[in-house]
């Protein structure tokens, strides 16, 4: 069961992509990897007005994760409650994980050669605090929801 | 060891107000002050240690060692480097005096630093880059309202609709004006914007007008029409702080919606229907009078009309409106000490208080310095000190400035980063980025007036200086260090403090200091004496405009169509860089490597133009940028747009390196194209010729 998501607020969101940098910076990431994408669709014409949606993604966390027993040296990890996470020490860089994705979610980082994605920053969340991209949007529009909070 | 500090960030000249940790002098954690923007930073700032662990900044001060853009470095100890500018800042004095020497800044908070020490040196002449920036409509405004475009805050979050003329806003990030826009839009607020293309900010609308380009100031006397034809504005407040307007009533007679939807090409229901819901949401409409206005040739008076229109909502002093910002005298609070000298009583090169007379004598006009330097009048100019201002980014032509800087002794750029201005000087002083330096305490006047400070977080990556030191240095070495009353910075904040009975220590809770709990609002009906025009009213006729024999209600005239198989030549901001001082940054450079050229897609058709097509971008000598063209319906088809600050040429920022286009290249002869009511350089008065490039892969061979 998962206990957390991360939802956008299109209306709020100005696709600044700054919460794809607050992760990198929090990660220490190099060039390359980018765990969360903020992406709009194309422009359409809403009563005179070129409007769009913009869409958030990172890891999805599944229920059922098809990375975790692909990993062959059992570093992928999904936690009780539901943040799938890489323990970098066990990781080998094989990539399988990418593979069995269905979104390729997973991506190497070529400062270590091991693989990295999103883990909601569970370093913080365990601390008491929500993930870098939440905390740091720019226009306060992305939202780390505790999903007893809402109802389900 | 950990740390926490709160500071300022300075990846673009907004300075959001930061809190950074840091553990081993690496920095492990930025964000948007919690008090302040509830942790909200955006992707610049979040890439600000990518900007300090960037090795392809100057790492120590260098001395040129050819010619000059050559790109041979000598690298220099300080000692050198301050003894070199020192010992040719004399010479020049002697053999020019001292007025020969100019020095520009971006401008900011702590421009009274620079401003002191070429005062002392003897030189009345302190610039900045507001030339290409805010100039019409921060002399709009002084024409108006009797002060400068910061001389009111905007209450948007409580306002019921913000007009926006061209200011992209959702890219152009200011953070704070950010979140109340927001939060405006989630209260149900409403968002009129105007420009040539669709933009982020546009996205947010509740109402569009996609116009021709060059035409912002028919739409905004249309709409001024209308308003007072229905009698829209507060004839309390007109009455009782505003002059001329009976003139505006008559001049604005034949600019119907009706004449200015078929000049912009919109509709004129659309205006009236604009107009509606003025009628519902004022006095709480804020007309946005702009920022980066130095665009077209009647920006001045587009602007000026903006202004205008706040007046006739009677929006000033009122909540949702444009508030007079308060000093700390206003709450009772005593003021920080800053450095000073007076300026001395010598004519400034560039003509601004004698033979301009209606512009700011603070900074003057950067592009005016030129023919001082050419033709020596009214004196020579003969060193240049660019205080992280970039006059060959900022500026349009630099081949040409090239030309005319050849005629000075001196060149100096003091910058974190190498500028294009940099790279041709005589000498780079690297300045500490903002997460190595401390800066002076500034006053941050608004509603609710503070004390900020920006504070270092880490100690220097390379052998670079903060600016307090530089011109400490510098001032010491021309025996005008009094000036200058400290040798630390802890001395220099305990000076400023003095008179305040604030410590430096009271920063350290929430990185400022508040004046007061509660936003403090002036007297509506006791507003005289706020505004310093002439008269004392907002003057609808200025009398300074009268007196430099310009028209204070400008007849509108129609931009120029481009010429036959050439395009008006715009630019703006993606919300990723800071014009060309982020372009080399790794993280951002991964979000934005390159700009393109936005066309319009029937345009892009009959020149076989399609996406991502290399183009040829030409100006009217034959000079040619080369880009790829984003072909797209948002865009009118008299213009192309491309973000500005691409297309550098310093070829250890290997990342900013020729990448994409430059569009001030592209303005040959422009830097005589300026508005002479605004000041301000027409950054959009150029004409391109845009072509398919022969250069497009044919094919591609693999084996």
């Amino acid at each position: 069961m998962n206990n957390y998501m991360i939802y956008l607020n299109s209306k709020r969101c100005i696709g600044c992509h700054g919460c794809e940098v607050h992760c990198k910076t929090n990660k220490g990431l190099p060039v390359g990897p980018i765990l969360c994408e903020i992406s709009h669709d194309p422009l359409k014409s809403v009563k005179g007005i070129p409007k769009t949606e913009f869409n958030f993604r990172s890891c999805y966390h599944c229920d059922d994760p098809f990375c975790v027993p692909i990993c062959p040296t059992e570093a992928m990890i999904k936690r009780e409650d539901g943040i799938v996470y890489i323990d970098q020490d066990k990781c080998i860089g094989c990539m399988a994980c990418a593979g069995a994705c269905p979104w390729s979610i997973p991506q190497l980082n070529p400062d270590t050669n091991k693989a990295v994605k999103c883990d909601y920053c569970m370093d913080r969340v365990d601390n008491g605090k929500r993930p870098a991209c939440v905390t740091k949007c720019t226009t306060h529009a992305l939202k780390f929801v505790t999903l007893n909070e809402v109802g389900i | 060891m950990k740390k926490s500090v709160y500071s300022m960030c300075g990846m673009c000249t907004v300075r959001c107000p930061i809190r950074v940790e840091a553990e081993d002098n690496k920095v492990t954690w930025i964000e948007g002050n919690q008090h302040l923007l509830g942790g909200a930073l955006c992707a610049k700032g979040s890439a600000g240690p990518a900007l300090v662990a960037d090795s392809e900044r100057p790492q120590q001060p260098l001395i040129r060692d050819g010619g000059r853009g050559a790109g041979r470095w000598k690298e220099v100890s300080w000692h050198t480097a301050y003894d070199y500018i020192s010992d040719k800042l004399k010479k020049i004095k002697k053999e020019h005096g001292p007025e020969s020497v100019v020095l520009s800044s971006r401008g900011g908070p702590w421009q009274n630093m620079y401003k002191t020490f070429i005062h002392a040196f003897g030189s009345p002449n302190y610039t900045n880059h507001d030339n290409t920036c805010g100039r019409n409509t921060h002399h709009a405004s002084l024409s108006l309202n009797g002060v400068g475009r910061t001389g009111f805050a905007y209450d948007i979050k409580n306002s019921k609709h913000l007009v926006l003329f061209g200011r992209n806003m959702f890219a152009s990030l200011k953070i704070p004006e950010n979140l109340q826009t927001m939060d405006m839009l989630d209260n149900g607020g409403r968002l009129t914007y105007v420009d040539v293309r669709q933009t982020m900010t546009g996205l947010k609308a509740s109402r569009f007008f996609q116009v021709r380009p060059g035409t912002d100031y028919a739409l905004a006397l249309g709409m001024t029409h209308e308003i007072i034809k229905r009698g829209l504005f507060d004839k309390k407040f007109i009455d009782q702080y505003v002059s001329g307007f009976d003139e505006l009533c008559s001049f604005i007679e034949q600019y119907t919606p009706a004449w200015a939807a078929k000049e912009c090409g919109v509709k004129e229901k659309a205006i009236l229907n604009f107009v509606d819901e003025v009628a519902e949401d004022m006095p709480n409409v804020i007309f946005h009078p702009g920022w980066n206005l130095s665009r077209y040739k009647d920006s001045f008076y587009a602007s000026r009309a903006l202004h205008i229109l706040n007046v006739l909502m009677g929006n000033i002093e009122i909540k949702g409106g444009l508030i007079i910002p308060k000093g700390p005298g206003d709450c009772g609070a005593k003021g920080i000490q800053g450095l000073d000298c007076p300026k001395p009583d010598i004519k400034r090169a560039d003509g601004v208080g004698w033979k301009y007379k209606h512009f700011d004598k603070g900074p003057g006009l950067a592009h005016l310095f030129f023919d001082a330097m050419e033709k020596h009048d009214p004196y020579p100019v003969k060193a240049w000190i660019a205080m992280r201002h970039d006059p060959f980014t900022s500026m349009p032509d630099p081949q040409q400035q090239k030309r005319y800087f050849d005629n000075c002794d001196l060149l100096v750029s003091i910058d974190t980063h190498y500028s294009e201005f940099g790279w041709y000087s005589d000498i780079i002083l690297p300045e500490s980025t903002y997460l190595e330096r401390d800066n002076p305490i500034c006053v941050q006047k608004g509603p609710k007036p503070r004390l900020a400070v920006r504070r270092k977080a880490v100690e220097p990556e390379f052998d670079t200086k903060p600016a307090w030191e530089i011109f400490k240095q510098l001032a010491d070495r021309l025996d005008i260090g009094d000036y200058f009353p400290y040798k630390t910075i802890e001395e220099l904040y305990e000076w400023q403090l003095k008179p305040t009975g604030f410590s430096i220590d009271d920063f350290k809770e929430k990185g400022f200091v508040s004046l007061t709990d509660d936003p403090v609002m002036f007297d509506r009906d006791k507003l005289d004496g706020q505004f310093k025009t002439p008269s004392g009213k907002i003057e609808i006729i200025s009398k300074k405009l009268d007196d430099a024999g310009l028209p204070s209600l400008l007849a509108y005239e129609s931009p120029n169509k481009p010429p036959k198989g050439m395009f008006r030549l715009v630019y703006g901001r993606a919300a990723v860089h800071s014009h060309g001082h982020t372009i080399n940054n790794p993280l951002l450079h991964e979000l934005m490597p390159k700009n393109s050229l936005w066309i319009n897609k029937k345009v892009a058709a009959k020149l076989g133009v399609e996406e991502d097509d290399v183009v040829d971008v030409i100006a009217a000598n034959g000079v040619t940028e080369r880009v790829r063209a984003h072909v797209t319906e948002f865009i009118h088809p008299e213009a192309v747009y491309t973000v500005h600050g691409f297309g550098r040429q310093i070829p250890l920022q290997t990342k900013a390196y020729h990448a994409g286009m430059s569009d001030q290249k592209l303005m040959v002869g422009k830097l005589d194209d300026w508005d002479k009511a605004g000041g301000a350089i027409n950054l959009c008065e150029a004409f391109v010729q845009v072509r398919r490039s022969p250069r497009n892969p044919k094919r591609r061979v693999e084996l």
